[in-house]
């Protein structure tokens, strides 16, 4: 029988979060890109809630953009709503969330993908993965997919990224449909194509709340949520101006003991308890009769109601996901202030779906043992969009570097969060849905939202992805912050009359003695700007040109001027912590590294690194299991080897 | 890891002799340039030649601590190729640990097991050939301060030390949480409330820093098990050393049924005295859980004294005991002198070739004077010593408390100088993974984990 068959250099199976990045960046790479997914319709799709960012998840979004991703971009286009979250706290945590309006955030992406050359969009299933023996090299390596339809797409690399497809069953009460989320077609035939080359396979739940009919809401119950007056963008490329815009609210309402009690009351029901459901749920999404068991003294939890978009009446309610019966869903739902009333337009559910146990995965998430099979978003047991993208973005860059011969691109745990997430996913033993937070980046002072460009553009640049005018901008604005802080550190101030009358305005002690801005920056009350009056220097530097009459970027660099000499002693305190951190991951293993051999090495250790097959020494020293011991005798057992060749 | 300076006593701890710090790293000489002073107060060992010997004194702040001789030698030609400061002191044991501490307070850090001549083979100093033998003692090493950690610590010190973790990790916690999830969790005003709890934590570990030094809290010295059948008058034995009623005293067989220790000096030479249960064929299972332990604690002691009952016949349990002691460091005492003696050193001698057989009453105080006589001159003729790992191991262990109230000192300058509330947890972290430290755990997930089980998280 005939067969279609085409020639690709990358297959990306599946149009997410993560597959959207990832074709993106291997197109744009010069790469010819096919991407499968099981609907067009579907491409950069939001099956749960509403809004992209938040913290930590905010700052892969801005990290993403950095190194020349597209999420920044399309929410900046099509947000409804946009928030900093944690303004008053410290700049290492201030984390930006928009609304978006789903069906155009998934327009949007798709129109981004349709205008890119070398970008081929296909709707399909990917059934099997072809690969064959480099017998040169002794390695298995990709050589194509094949369809359900029998279609054979010859490339020298695919990027999984399948999300919550893989098998998938959508659960509410006693009825189960063997369907992706929202009803969308499952891929069935992946995983045992999988199974087959190796890949061992987890069973992940994640779950929705229910949405609905905005106009059966009594919002005068509600408390009104409304969005910042001044929006910041996600990227770095938006120009703030075009982002200021009219905003639709959130509202806030609350559970009762009544919902409570109702939900209590018909546990039995649910397939969690009944056991239907076998996959491992998230522990920070947990559904709303996760929350009135575990925490059965709180008498109420919050409730968010948040617009699907601006063209439809759908509203999301956030907060209260549930895998109960359709007769319970409305009866607790309708307990709750505001919803009285309500018509439900779609179930809450709960998802299971298969995924992969990620420490088959090297940190380029390439897989250790078939050369050219990279796989990113929540088939690598993730979950969100951002971390989607942030990984599908990673997995498309290496599979495009590699195809190019080219050194791969690794983000380490010091340069960003995205690198956090990758080896917390590749190292870490992981039960459940992995989500980013704030507490899992050890130096989150270094790795800010609003230093993502300075951290991480320079290495979009040497991808690839980044434009030349683009890159020599933020080379302007390295040098600006600079010599800025600098100039700070180096102007002395006197207690002149002027001086302490700007300090008193300013609710700020007066001088005793001389001082420099920076000394004055330094306090909570003071900043870049407030000083403008007393920077003698600061107007003739505009003049002359040597500050930018660029607001955006000298917007940009006076931030960066006030967080560097505000923050500097414990930003210098994790920038040594770092120091010591990058010594050990700077020592490199090799992953087919025999650890038998090592002399010593306790039979636990042996065991773990035979498993995980760490790249490095610092990350087998973040294995659980291998002890500060057995690092030690590593480390020597390396220098032996050093010495022998 | 291999960037840092560390610091460890490099000879054996014995009372009499010369004992040396050793300091190697980067910043070797910084260090001893901030506490030696020479004689006229003007050496700087920072500038003197490599390979030179110095006379001076240490000075911990304006505190004169010792009379010592410093060997200068720069990197490469010392054992680690390193910067190496030697400091040569002459005044015994307390002396010898206090340079230490001085040292670690001047920025140094406690060497890990085996560091020293780690360091000596990754730069190269150790031949190749070696390698195996330097993992060896690494493991060896490691091996032996991982289980004596655990053993030195009292209960009552870990309980406290647990429960400043614990309270420590919920704060950091809620802060997290709310970073995380601040439409949910509000930590508005928090800084007053840790502000307070901080203050009474700083108070708690600065009396448990104190204890630590009068070598209270980390239980140091010669590990001595008091062992012998249930009634042979071991507790009056504790409790005549101690010179207070530590243990209860019944005549009733088998009333201490778990084991009681006590740090007891005799002549300035310390003794971890350990009171087990009787040995004994036993029903109950209290009891037997007792005789058990005690057997263990027998066979990793440094010494044992086993207390006989001289006023009835030696029996099977009798014979368990010498057993047990055979290959041991062990003084024999038969005791209850007071009554009429069934049992003579004779008696002893047919089963076992010990030389140190004392006849005593505890009870009465007859021959304790003798006992502390032969406690002493075993130690000074080396015959029982202090095993320097379980000794660097207390030094670490301090060092590590010292370095978690430094920690949330931190945390109390941050809250004062209002700095925003995710700056806390920084030093909050630190002061939980060093308390950490001393109770043998790993961080690990422990942080997300609390968040989310305290925390209702989320969508």
């Amino acid at each position: 029988m005939a067969v279609l068959e085409e020639q690709y250099d990358v297959v990306v199976v599946g149009a997410g979060h993560a597959g959207c990045e990832a074709a993106l960046a291997c197109a744009r790479l010069g790469l010819e890109t096919i991407v499968f997914t099981v609907s067009i319709e579907s491409i950069a799709l939001m099956p749960c809630n509403p809004n992209i960012g938040g913290s930590s998840k905010g700052h892969l979004v801005k990290e993403i953009d950095a190194l020349g991703g597209e999420m920044g971009k399309n929410i900046d286009k099509t947000f409804i709503q946009s928030k900093m979250l944690n303004k008053s706290k410290g700049p290492a945590v201030h984390s930006l969330r928009a609304q978006a309006d789903k069906d155009e955030y998934s327009k949007s992406m798709r129109r981004v993908l349709e205008n890119t050359d070398n970008l081929t969009i296909r709707q399909g299933e990917v059934a099997e993965i072809l690969t064959e023996v480099d017998t040169v090299n002794n390695v298995t390596k990709v050589i194509g997919v094949k369809t359900y339809s029998g279609a054979i797409y010859h490339c020298q690399a695919v990027v999984l990224a399948t999300g919550t497809y893989l098998k998938a069953r959508c659960i509410y009460g006693e009825v189960s449909n063997e369907t992706g989320p929202n009803g969308l077609q499952a891929a069935n035939h992946l995983t045992e194509s999988l199974k087959s080359l190796g890949i061992e396979m987890y069973r992940f739940k994640t779950g929705t709340p229910a949405r609905v009919d905005k106009r059966s809401i009594d919002f005068s119950k509600m408390e009104e949520q409304k969005g910042d007056d001044v929006v910041v963008p996600f990227s770095f490329t938006t120009d703030p101006k075009s982002v200021q815009k009219d905003q639709i609210s959130c509202w806030l309402t609350y559970t009762n003991e009544k919902t409570h009690e109702i939900i209590r009351e018909n546990l039995h029901r649910s397939p969690l308890f009944s056991g239907m459901i076998e996959g491992t749920g998230p522990r920070y999404c947990p559904s709303i009769e996760d929350k009135v068991v575990k925490f059965a003294e709180r008498e109420r939890h919050q409730v968010f109601i948040e617009p699907e978009g601006i063209e439809t009446n759908e509203m999301y309610i956030g907060g209260m996901s549930s895998s109960l019966p359709e007769d319970v869903q409305y009866a607790m739902y309708k307990t709750v202030p505001g919803l009285e009333n309500l018509k439900i337009t779609r179930n809450a559910y709960a998802i299971e779906y298969d995924c992969i146990n990620a420490r088959q995965l090297k940190n380029t998430l390439e897989f250790k043992h078939i050369s050219g099979l990279y796989s990113g978003g929540q088939f690598n047991g993730s979950s969100g969009y951002e971390e989607a993208a942030a990984q599908g973005l990673i997995a498309g860059i290496n599979a495009a570097l590699h195809i190019l011969g080219k050194e791969e691109l690794v983000l380490d745990r010091s340069e960003a969060y995205i690198g956090v997430l990758i080896d917390d996913l590749v190292t870490k033993e992981n039960h459940e849905p992995y989500r980013m937070m704030t507490s899992r980046a050890e130096y989150r002072l270094i790795l800010r939202q609003d230093n993502a460009d300075l951290r991480l553009t320079e290495k979009g640049y040497n991808v690839g992805l980044i434009s030349e005018e683009r890159y020599r901008r933020l080379q302007q604005k390295k040098e600006l912050i600079q010599k800025e802080v600098k100039r700070m550190e180096n102007t002395n101030i006197g207690a002149s009359k002027e001086v302490q009358q700007l300090l008193e305005e300013n609710s700020s002690t007066i001088l005793k003695t001389g001082t420099t801005l920076a000394e004055l920056i330094r306090r909570p009350e003071l900043s870049y700007e407030l000083l403008a009056p007393i920077d003698k220097e600061r107007q003739g530097l505009i003049e002359s040109g040597q500050l930018p009459t660029d607001e955006m970027l000298l917007n940009e660099v006076i931030e960066q001027v006030n967080i560097n000499l505000k923050y500097d002693g414990y930003i210098k305190r994790q920038l040594k912590q770092v120091e010591q951190f990058k010594k050990l991951e700077n020592k490199k293993l090799d992953i087919d590294f025999d650890y038998t051999k090592v002399h010593s090495l306790r039979i636990e250790a042996v065991q773990k690194l035979t498993e995980y097959k760490p790249s490095s020494i610092g990350q087998a020293s973040r294995i659980s299991g291998v002890s500060p011991a057995d690092i030690s005798v590593l480390l020597i057992h390396l220098e032996q080897e050093r010495r022998k060749a | 890891m291999e960037g840092k300076t560390i610091a460890a006593i490099a000879t054996a701890m014995s009372p009499g002799g010369i004992s040396i710090v050793r300091i190697s790293g980067e910043e070797a000489v910084l260090i001893i340039d901030r506490i030696f002073r020479s004689p006229k107060g003007k050496k700087r060992l920072s500038q003197v030649e490599s390979h030179t010997i110095h006379y001076g004194f240490i000075y911990d702040g304006e505190e004169l601590i010792d009379e010592v001789m410093v060997a200068v030698m720069r990197a490469p030609r010392s054992y680690t190729m390193e910067d190496t400061v030697e400091i040569n002191c002459h005044g015994g044991i307390l002396i010898t640990k206090k340079i230490l501490e001085v040292v670690l307070k001047y920025g140094a850090v406690p060497a890990e097991p085996g560091e020293f001549t780690k360091k000596a083979f990754l730069n190269g100093r150790i031949d190749l050939s070696k390698a195996e033998a330097v993992i060896d003692l690494i493991n060896a090493k490691n091996e032996f301060a991982m289980k004596s950690s655990m053993g030195q610590l009292r209960g009552s010190v870990s309980n406290k030390i647990n429960s400043l973790r614990d309270s420590i990790l919920d704060s950091i916690a809620f802060i997290e949480a709310a970073l995380d999830d601040p439409e949910h969790i509000s930590i508005e005003g928090y800084g007053d409330e840790l502000l307070k709890k901080v203050d009474e934590m700083i108070v708690e570990m600065e009396q448990m820093e104190e204890r630590a030094d009068n070598g209270k809290i980390l239980v140091e010295g010669i590990k001595t098990v008091i062992l012998g059948k249930p009634n042979a008058g071991k507790s009056s034995l504790l409790n005549r050393l101690a010179r207070e009623e530590r243990a209860i005293v019944t005549h009733i067989a088998g009333t201490t049924r778990d084991t009681l220790e006590e740090q007891i000096r005799i002549g300035g030479v310390s003794f971890k005295m350990i009171d087990t249960a009787g040995i004994r064929e036993t029903e109950d299972v209290v009891e037997q859980i007792g005789v058990s332990k005690a057997k263990v604690l027998a066979k990793e002691a440094d010494l044992i004294l086993y207390v006989v009952d001289s006023s009835v016949d030696l029996d099977d349990n009798d014979k368990e005991i010498i057993e047990l002691i055979k290959n041991k460091r062990a003084i024999i005492l038969l005791n209850k002198l007071d009554l009429e003696q069934k049992v003579k050193k004779e008696d002893i001698n047919k089963y076992y070739e010990g030389l140190h057989i004392l006849e005593i009453s505890a009870k009465e105080g007859i021959g304790v004077e003798a006992l502390e006589q032969t406690l002493m001159e075993l130690f000074f003729k080396e015959e029982v010593t202090f095993n320097d790992e379980v000794y660097i191991t207390n030094i670490r262990q301090k060092n590590a408390l010292n370095q978690a109230l430094e920690s949330l000192k931190m945390v109390k300058n941050s809250i004062e100088n209002e700095m925003p509330e995710d700056f806390f947890t920084i030093d909050l972290m630190n002061a939980y993974s060093q308390l950490g430290y001393i109770v043998g755990e790993e961080i690990e997930e422990d942080l997300v984990n609390r968040i989310f089980e305290k925390f209702c998280m989320g969508k």
